[in-house]
């Protein structure tokens, strides 16, 4: 699958299926700081992602940094 | 995962909550927990007029939304800051969303305005990027609530901000500071009553409010705040939250319950002994207010229409 990130702008690659908070946890991202979105619709902690799909991981942190668990990213 | 009330698919799962929502019952949600602020705070009365302060984020687009869906009149308030492409980006965003919706924004820029940016301002001033702009921000946003009559200045300031205000409050004990957290202050002596209906929602209910309603909304964040200590408090609260759901909501909701009323007298305190500034006649301690002091440094020290000029000459 594919997995749109900010800040830098950059897309990942992983092999599915692959639940959310699987997802979340390999990016080392906190799932209170982002939302997981799929063809404009959010996805929630348990669904599963499908090989062929592609993701953004949007963070939902405001004031001008990256989202918490974020490596080494902020927000421009 | 399914719908705590309907049991239907869930699209949100909100841990704070041990509860899920399908997109009705989440938008309900949210409406329902703007509206127990309101009631529970007295922050805005039947037929009172407010005046939303709307940045192009998605907490003052989604406050602006539940208000109008609340019923109440409200009209928008935008201040372009004159930080590059962010402030062009956030601005379309504002604009786009009150014409959309058939609403008054009014729109007040600082470099046409009142000859200044907040980049300019900040380094003239010798202030933090941050200071300078909500120095500009907290004035403009008093003042054209003031001129245009409005019983109430609405922020977007969502639980996420308020506990990591409060977290940075408490960790240094300002308690001038401390005592202004009440999510209503109380108009009067040239101030506004302002409001903050989003102290039950996180900024992750937020962001999934504007994504359902399809509000667009700038999601990248101002450049000249990365890295302030707002956000590493957001984000060590954030830890603490992955750990303990609810964290934040007790933190900040258990300081209002508990704690915010021992901090009153310093509201009275930081209020008592201002005066109508000398310039503008906006209340202030003595003299010339803070901002206008940062106009006039700003202004001096680099007038805008040389920037400009400088900028189209290269």
């Amino acid at each position: 699958m594919q997995v749109q990130l900010r800040n830098p702008s950059r897309t990942l690659e992983f092999d599915g299926p692959l639940s959310v908070v699987k997802l979340l946890s390999r990016l080392d991202v906190n799932r209170e700081s982002v939302l997981v979105i799929r063809d404009g619709t959010l996805v929630p902690g348990d669904a599963i992602l499908p090989d062929d799909c592609t993701v953004e991981i949007r963070s939902v942190i405001s004031g001008g940094s990256g989202a918490a668990g974020y490596p080494s990213t902020r927000r421009p | 995962m399914k719908c705590r009330v309907c049991r239907g698919p869930a699209i949100i799962d909100l841990r704070q909550h041990n509860a899920n929502f399908c997109t009705e019952h989440f938008l309900r949600f949210c409406r329902d927990q703007v509206a127990k602020a309101i009631k529970d705070h007295k922050m805005i009365e039947p037929g009172e007029r407010a005046l939303v302060a709307v940045s192009g984020g998605k907490d003052s687009l989604a406050v602006w939304d539940i208000l109008l869906d609340l019923g109440y009149e409200a009209d928008g308030l935008y201040i372009g800051l004159g930080i590059d492409e962010y402030s062009a980006s956030s601005g379309s965003y504002a604009v786009d969303f009150a014409e959309a919706r058939g609403q008054k924004l009014i729109q007040v820029d600082l470099r046409n305005d009142y000859g200044y940016d907040v980049p300019n301002g900040s380094r003239a001033a010798k202030r933090a990027p941050c200071s300078a702009c909500g120095l500009s921000k907290r004035h403009i946003f008093d003042k054209a609530a003031l001129d245009g009559g409005y019983d109430v200045l609405i922020t977007g300031h969502n639980l996420d901000d308020e506990a990591a205000v409060l977290f940075g409050n408490v960790l240094h004990w300002q308690n001038e500071y401390l005592a202004r957290q009440e999510p209503v202050l109380e108009g009067g002596g040239g101030f506004p009553r302002k409001a903050k209906p989003l102290i039950r929602l996180g900024e992750r209910e937020m962001a999934a409010y504007c994504v359902i309603q399809g509000i667009d909304y700038i999601v990248d964040e101002c450049p000249m705040a990365a890295g302030n200590r707002h956000l590493r408090y957001k984000e060590a609260l954030n830890t603490i939250e992955a750990q303990s759901p609810g964290a934040k909501h007790t933190f900040y909701h258990g300081f209002l319950d508990k704690a915010a009323d021992l901090f009153k007298p310093e509201q009275q305190v930081g209020r008592d002994g201002l005066e109508p500034c000398t310039s503008c006649g906006a209340p202030t301690p003595s003299g010339v207010c803070a901002f206008c002091r940062l106009v006039d440094r700003a202004t001096a020290a680099q007038p805008i229409h040389f920037t400009k000029k400088e900028n189209v000459d290269g």
